[in-house]
């Protein structure tokens, strides 16, 4: 018996040897990702009680951590609350959001980039204490955007098209992080199940996630670009603009706003056509081109592809298998186009930019405990959407919008800006989503801006883009030209 | 690992003292960190769980040292150990839980170990098991069947495995675990020439004949039972590995091995598709991960993932006694215990433990080797493979090797049945270890004095010398066999041409 007696010892060794196996597996080559994943409360837990760095904005810091009287010891402080909130997150004792989440590694003092500062903490004895993340944000377009939304649902994005900053970013409506941020279960409990029930949805960041909006006619300025990268077609070209266009195979016709003609001509130049958005032209060009040319000028923007800024940016959809009834409804922001804010913000931003698309980014530095820098964001070229050509002539075609057409509500005195209303149907009753998307100065751009209030805020049925969003957008540029 | 090297007779007893000192200081050390964490000084029982621990290693060695002076010195001290290392953990749960599991788990450690010592006093030979073959079988039996029965039977989640008696509930397919290995040892050392007989030659394989498949048939009818009606897959798992284990040691037949396999993977292909629960536990398994089945309530994978980030939190150096949170997982101080000890010892600690009981698991086999007679033999692989077996189906279900399915690790989990019927298993190893490493009496049929020159020169023990003959059976093919010199017994080893 012997014999098969060694053999079974060799199979159960076997057997251990497997157990070892998968056991460092998870504890050591699937730690990370398992450690990472959102639903790991322990990652929270450990950190909770940690001297965690500050997040900084323009010098100031927004969020940091206070020593308390309470067994975790320290407590974060958000000295804005509500202003940062969607970009600071919040750091609770069962998660954290926002980029509490996505630099907690830095912030916490776990990050590799700190592995040296960590090694001369346990020399010497001392809490290694977690490294500053600062932003990009720019105060005082913050607040503007802040303040310009006021009450009404909405978000507004403002870019620096030059390099892919995110100088503004606002959600509204808001919440205060101090109070989901407290040392008390039950306290955080109760806050935060009432946010999750409001039917406003405050802990969703509107500019780049939740379940994002039609654009309306600010979709027009990727038509005019594909339009224009065509080689066919320039800022004078005489476009169709039929009073309705009849959509094939349905009973369905796509009327121009107000439901009169564009012009008392049966054409009217390109330029023309996005100065008062007239739909029929788009819509006809639209199926013309086909499905295909228009998803690709989309993504070209895009459209569809996964964005870390390093918040996770929601991809914004150009639908597909579409027909030709669709397609038409596609080229004027309607059917199932859906974006977010900062992709708006970043279509301005390629055409403010020379065709030049660049990658949104919103954390600068990343420094250690000790101040020195760790990390600090290179700008990254995402792609060029259009030609530099195509750009001039589209900068201004827009530049025409705010001088003479839709868009006149987001002129600022002494300073040429480019930009395109939108007015969304949101396919409820309810009504519309008011868009405007611009950047200034026209010639030589600091900012791109996107801005939504959602189902026309505070003006209702009596919204549209021009009237309601481009007051806010000018705010904003208006207040990262003034820094 | 089975060679045996000349040497001085050794008992090991001082060597046993010294591991003794340490297991014992792990544990007590280990409970002591916990309250150092949790409470910022030394913990509330600490006198008791010092008292218990190095109680039974002062019995436990004292008793060795009278009643069976060659048994194994690994084995007492590597249990106590493992003992310890639970017990500081199942104290510290009871912290973050508000339970008091701790101190009832140590009085049946108190009460395992004691038997486990009662076993060395009145079991002087465990030859004497084998007269109870017959017996083991009906005791196994009814234990089986005890939680059928209605109004003493209790079911807990789900699985209908437990009785109660008075204030105390039990498991009667622990104890059942060890009466089986004597039922199976007993039964196939006597009809191990009959199942080694050959049949049909299929695909090259060497069939048992078919008349003779009775009893496989029966071992594998009986854990489908205990599948359908105890709804306990874990259970139904081991009695069929034990059997099929002990099967392949008594006969050396491989093709039983695979005719057991086939039948384990007919009888899961059932199982998944006939039972809701199984498939639940094989779609856990491969997509634990993912948000629906991790929410899906009940049978959802939230306790496995749960401990999965519990070993990852812990990584390889593990977050320290206390420091952890592995009460966040459902059954953290049972059968996620590992879970937590892979959490708080970290990834270093928790391969300590399972290099503790693949220890524990060979110097089973070693004994098993070593010892003279066929019952023995089968009966000490059959227990060590118990506890193998049990390992590998719970650190395999938590770490997502293989299904999730209800075993406690032996030792370390809460558990009165099982840290019971644990003791008494090492309680029968220790006993069988001892008969193995006993050098043979001078005045029995060994009547060559040359010989028994040889063999005391070696190991003293004409054990070792068989081994020394089947280790080189390449070398000598027409090599007699040896025969114990233990009266009724079989031979242990059968001469093949």
């Amino acid at each position: 018996m012997n014999t098969p007696l060694r053999r079974l010892s060799v199979v159960v060794l076997v057997m251990f040897l497997a157990l070892m196996g998968s056991a460092t597996w998870v504890q050591y080559g699937q730690a990370g990702a398992l450690n990472d994943d959102p639903r790991n409360v322990r990652t929270v837990y450990r950190d909770y009680g940690a001297d965690r760095g500050p997040i900084v904005v323009a010098g100031e810091e927004v969020a940091y951590s206070t020593e308390v009287d309470t067994p975790f010891e320290y407590q974060r402080v958000y000295t804005e609350g509500p202003l940062y909130a969607h970009s600071t997150g919040y750091f609770s004792m069962y998660q954290m959001t926002g980029i509490e989440r996505a630099a907690t590694s830095v912030l916490s003092g776990t990050d590799d980039s700190l592995l040296w500062s960590r090694i001369r903490a346990l020399i010497t004895g001392s809490q290694q204490q977690g490294g500053s993340v600062e932003l990009t944000l720019d105060p005082a377009a913050q607040q503007a955007a802040y303040d310009a939304l006021g009450d009404q649902r909405g978000a507004v994005v403002a870019l620096d098209p030059n390099t892919g900053a995110i100088l503004a970013m606002v959600s509204k409506p808001s919440f205060d992080p101090n109070d989901l941020a407290v040392h008390s279960s039950s306290e955080v409990d109760e806050t935060y199940n009432a946010l999750v029930a409001d039917e406003s949805d405050p802990l969703i960041n509107r500019a780049i996630g939740g379940s994002l909006y039609a654009p309306g006619s600010v979709f027009k300025l990727v038509d005019a670009a594909m339009l224009l990268e065509s080689g066919d077609y320039d800022p004078d070209s005489q476009v169709p603009a039929p009073v309705e266009l009849e959509l094939p195979q349905t009973d369905h016709v796509i009327r121009n706003p107000g439901g009169g003609p564009c012009t008392s001509e049966d054409t009217v130049t390109l330029t023309y056509a996005l100065q008062v958005s007239c739909n029929t032209p788009f819509s006809a060009l639209a199926m013309e081109f086909g499905e295909e040319a228009l998803a690709e000028q989309a993504e070209a923007f895009g459209f569809g592809s996964e964005l870390d800024i390093p918040l996770t940016v929601t991809p914004s959809t150009f639908p597909g298998d579409m027909n030709d009834a669709q397609v038409a409804m596609s080229a004027i922001g309607q059917y199932d186009v859906r974006v977010s804010p900062l992709q708006v913000a970043m279509v301005s931003a390629a055409i403010a930019n020379d065709g030049v698309l660049m990658e949104p980014y919103l954390i600068d530095t990343e420094r250690g405990p000790n101040l020195q820098v760790t990390s600090q964001t290179e700008p990254n070229e995402l792609g060029e959407p259009l030609s530099a050509s195509s750009a001039a002539q589209l900068r201004q075609m827009m530049v025409n919008v705010v001088e003479n057409g839709t868009g006149t509500a987001g002129q600022i005195s002494g300073v040429s800006v480019a930009g395109k209303t939108g007015t969304a149907e949101s396919g409820t009753d309810a009504p519309q989503h008011a868009w405007f998307t611009a950047f200034a100065p026209a010639e030589d751009p600091q900012v791109a801006v996107a801005v939504v209030v959602e189902h026309g805020g505070a003006q209702g049925d009596e919204a549209t883009g021009g009237r309601t969003a481009a007051p806010i957008a000018a705010a904003v540029m208006q207040a990262v030209m003034d820094r | 690992m089975a060679t045996v090297a000349p040497q001085q007779l050794r008992t090991g007893r001082w060597s046993e003292a010294g591991l003794l000192i340490l297991a014992a200081a792990v544990g007590v050390a280990g409970y002591f960190l916990v309250g150092l964490s949790l409470e910022g000084g030394p913990p509330p029982h600490l006198v008791p769980v010092g008292a218990v621990l190095v109680g039974i290693a002062l019995v436990g060695h004292v008793v060795l040292r009278w009643r069976a002076p060659y048994a194994d010195p690994v084995l007492l001290p590597l249990a106590l150990g493992l003992n310890g290392v639970g017990l500081a953990m199942i104290y510290r749960i009871d912290y973050a839980i508000g339970e008091s599991a701790g101190p009832r788990q140590l009085v049946w450690t108190a009460l395992g170990a004691g038997l486990a010592i009662v076993i060395l006093f009145v079991l002087r030979d465990h030859r004497m098991l084998r007269r109870y073959t017959y017996t083991s079988l009906v005791v196994s039996l009814v234990l089986l069947l005890l939680p059928m029965i209605p109004g003493l039977g209790q079911e807990i989640n789900g699985a209908r495995l437990w009785i109660r008696v008075g204030g105390f509930s039990f498991q009667p397919a622990e104890i059942a675990k060890i009466t089986l290995a004597v039922f199976f040892a007993g039964y196939l050392v006597s009809n191990r020439d009959v199942l080694t007989l050959a049949g049909p030659k299929i695909l090259g394989l060497q069939l048992p004949r078919v008349r003779d498949m009775g009893p496989i048939l029966l071992a594998w009818l009986a854990s489908v039972a205990v599948l359908v009606f105890q709804r306990d897959l874990g259970t139904s798992l081991l009695f069929f590995g034990l059997f099929v284990a002990m099967l392949y040691v008594a006969t050396d037949r491989f093709s039983w091995i695979v005719l057991g396999l086939g039948m384990f993977a007919l009888g899961v292909l059932i199982a998944v598709n006939t039972f809701g629960h199984v498939a639940a536990r094989f779609d856990v398994w491969l997509n634990a991960l993912e948000p629906e089945v991790y929410n899906r309530h009940p049978g959802g994978s939230g306790q496995l993932v749960q401990g999965l980030f519990g070993l990852a939190s812990g990584g390889l150096m593990g977050t320290g006694w206390g420091e952890g949170y592995p009460n966040l997982v459902p059954y953290s101080n049972s059968d996620f215990i590992v879970a937590s000890l892979g959490e708080e010892l970290g990834l270093t600690g928790l391969l300590g433990i399972l290099l503790a009981y693949l220890v524990i698991v060979q110097r089973a086999f070693r004994t098993s080797i070593g010892v003279r007679d066929g019952f023995g033999k089968l009966l000490a692989s059959g227990l060590g493979f118990g506890v193998a077996f049990q390992c590998f189906v719970v650190v395999g279900g938590v770490t997502r090797l293989i299904p999730l399915t209800g075993l406690t690790m032996p030792f370390l989990a809460a558990g009165g049945s099982a840290m019971i019927a644990n003791w008494i298993v090492l309680g029968l190893l220790l006993r069988i270890s001892d008969a193995a490493r006993r050098p043979a009496p001078v005045d029995q049929s060994v009547s060559d004095d040359t010989v028994l020159t040889v063999l005391g020169a070696d190991d003293g023990s004409p054990g070792a010398g068989e081994q020394r003959h089947s280790g080189a059976g390449g070398e000598s093919p027409g090599a007699a066999d040896h025969r114990s010199t233990g009266g009724d017994d079989h031979p242990t080893e059968v001469v093949r041409p």
